[in-house]
């Protein structure tokens, strides 16, 4: 019996642990270094209406365990998301669902976005990136207001019927309040965190590192952050969660399914070690052996205070 | 865009201390089989959580079995890399990115523009190129800070037909010409003893650019290899890309994956 199967509001998954939006591409990237089909889900790089630029560079800085990102959403638009990316997902890893990150500039494309995907095959779930904090004019103003993220979550919710899962921007006060919000407005699950807002200055030329000023954090720096944000919403929440930021290796993933989440996304750990996803639930299942637990369900949420 | 990738824990065999300077052989038959002249693999360094990232070299030398790279300590990623011994292993992704394209006619002069670390990419091509070309017409100018700082030096020379082919610069004038190794290029373009070359490039970036408005002055193609933070190296995350011109506006390209070598008037260098 396979230990590490997990339904995540109808989307069947092999096992607990995905790729992360914005740090595997669209799997063609990592076709040659992985097995596609080894893992639980992909998640796409964040696909708007019509092909976006991205911010200029330095886009990236690597920090004290961790890196900023100010990326920009960089993509090429849902067509050819669906007419190129997609068709060739569902022939090169064929066993392993695709949740597509959607992002917007405005609550009609997020739900255009939805409405493109809405049937087309190959498309398990959409993930709403509500948080991006790179973009001016996009994500964060949805991800951090209470009435934008209530907006936003309904615009979509009309648009598909696909599984509706809402990722969480941890750069609020009260991240559960933005959880309920979600699941008011019809989410199907959360995914949490996505980067915090960060910044980083070099002191020989007295210039900010990134070019857009302001990045996300990620890596194991955002952890501690993550687990306790994740904890917080799966203990507030009915729907399933999942939980990412910073996940290295099987001991970071199993202190998130402990804290409550359901699965678990794995992101710039992939750039350090693409094996990183496959590793991990390797090492879930090995945990799961050595505690005599029959599936990993049964270990979900049981972390005791 | 490349063919084929690898990800091997592969055994070093050599890691010679040249001052600053390493050179690291490690064995690793997949990629030196793979790999083409201006492509790089990404190295762990630490394999710690801090520094985090991987890091990339230019491919050096690719061999029977085995690669090599060579770099310079500039931070923690290269300094603990230096620490590694003959035996130990070292976690490689490679070759990545696209390297040069080989000039198509075998009677075209041909002329390596290198500056400071630039050099060892152009060293593997200089040799491919004398492989399936000949040196007759392969000219090389290499530019440093001074004379220790020449890294590849013998081995330009080794391939050159005369003393004509393969000229020095440094900062500090303590061998060749003092000065920019620029001013070469553009007196022996001035002189017409070089016609119509085609230019490969790799250094530090003001001495691309200076090589690129050259080029376009004389109507040469240029390639020229860029550097950029790297992420994962392989195309996924786009964080460390330039901006090259597209029909009539601009776009932003990968360097690990467009590049690193790029066609000197496609990028957009004011900035
Ligand atoms: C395609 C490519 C090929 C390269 N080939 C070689 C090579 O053959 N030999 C060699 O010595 N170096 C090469 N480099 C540069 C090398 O990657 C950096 O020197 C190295 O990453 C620095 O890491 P560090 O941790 O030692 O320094 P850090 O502490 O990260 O930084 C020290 C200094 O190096 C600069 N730096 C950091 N990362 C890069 C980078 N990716 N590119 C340029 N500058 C950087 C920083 O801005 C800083 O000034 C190459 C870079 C690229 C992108
Ligand atoms: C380079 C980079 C690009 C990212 N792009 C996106 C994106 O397009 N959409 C999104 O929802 N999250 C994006 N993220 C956030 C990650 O999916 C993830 O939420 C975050 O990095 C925390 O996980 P980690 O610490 O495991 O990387 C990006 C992260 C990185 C590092
Ligand atoms: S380093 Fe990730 S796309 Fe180039």
């Amino acid at each position: 019996m396979n230990r590490l199967t997990t339904d995540i509001c109808g989307i069947q998954m092999k096992n607990p642990v995905m790729v992360a939006s914005g740090t595997f591409g669209f799997g063609k990237e990592y076709a040659e270094l992985i097995d596609l089909n080894l893992l639980g889900a992909i998640v796409t790089k964040g696909t708007s209406l019509v092909q976006w630029d991205g911010n200029p560079p330095e886009r990236i800085c690597e920090t004290p365990a961790g890196m900023l990102n100010a990326i920009g959403l960089q993509n090429d638009g849902v067509d050819s998301l669906i007419n190129d990316k997609i068709p060739w997902l569902q022939s090169a890893a064929a066993d392993t669902p695709v949740i597509v990150n959607v992002v917007g500039k405005t609550l009609d494309e997020y739900a255009e976005v939805a409405r493109r995907l809405d049937g087309v095959p190959g498309v398990a779930g959409l993930e709403i990136n509500i948080s991006c904090p790179n973009v001016k004019h996009g994500g964060i103003a949805f991800g951090t207001d209470p009435s934008m993220c209530a907006e936003v979550v309904r615009a979509v919710r009309k648009a598909t019927s696909l599984p509706l899962i809402p990722k969480l921007s941890p750069n609020v006060t009260d991240i559960t309040a933005m959880a309920r919000i979600c699941v008011d407005c019809g989410a199907d699950a959360l995914s949490l965190i996505n980067t915090l807002l960060g910044t980083a200055i070099d002191i020989k030329t007295r210039k900010f590192r990134l070019a857009n000023i302001t990045g996300g954090l990620s890596g194991p720096a955002v952890k501690p952050v993550a687990l306790r944000m994740v904890w917080q919403v799966a203990s507030a929440v009915d729907v399933p969660v999942i939980g990412m930021g910073g996940i290295m290796n099987a001991d970071d993933a199993l202190e998130f399914l402990l804290a409550g989440a359901s699965a678990v996304q794995v992101g710039t750990a992939n750039f350090v070690n693409p094996q990183s996803a496959i590793e991990i639930a390797q090492g879930i299942d090995d945990y799961l052996v050595t505690c005599g637990v029959e599936h990993v369900d049964e270990i979900i949420g049981t972390v005791q205070s | 865009m490349s063919s084929s990738v690898r990800q091997t824990k592969c055994r070093i065999l050599q890691h010679e201390c040249d001052g600053n300077f390493r050179r690291l052989v490690f064995e690793a038959p997949e990629i030196a089989a793979l790999a083409r002249p201006g492509q790089f693999v990404h190295l762990l360094c630490g394999g710690t959580h801090d520094p985090l990232l991987r890091r990339p070299l230019s491919i050096y030398r690719a061999e029977a079995d085995q690669v090599a790279v060579l770099y310079e300590i500039r931070g923690r990623g290269t300094a603990l890399l230096a620490e590694k011994k003959p035996g130990d292993l070292v976690d490689v992704i490679g070759p990545l990115g696209t390297g040069f394209t080989l000039p198509d006619s075998p009677t075209q002069q041909i002329v390596l523009v290198g500056g400071g670390i630039g050099a060892p990419p152009l060293s593997f091509l200089a040799s491919t190129i004398a492989k399936s070309f000949g040196c007759e017409r392969l000219t090389t100018m290499i530019g440093a800070q001074t004379a220790e700082k020449h890294i590849c030096a013998d081995e330009f020379r080794g391939l050159s037909v005369d003393d004509n082919a393969c000229l020095l610069a440094t900062d500090d004038g303590s061998c060749g010409h003092s000065g920019l190794v620029t001013d070469i290029l553009r007196e022996r373009l001035k002189s017409e003893s070089l016609i119509s070359p085609m230019i490969y490039a790799c250094g530090p970036t003001p001495m691309l650019k200076a090589v690129a408005l050259i080029a376009k002055e004389y109507h040469l193609k240029c390639q020229v290899s860029l550097e950029a933070k790297m992420a994962c190296g392989v195309g996924a995350c786009m964080g460390c890309v330039i901006k090259v011109h597209n029909g009539g506006g601009c776009k932003y390209v990968r360097v690990c994956h467009e590049g690193p070598v790029f066609d000197a008037e496609e990028v957009v260098w004011d900035e």
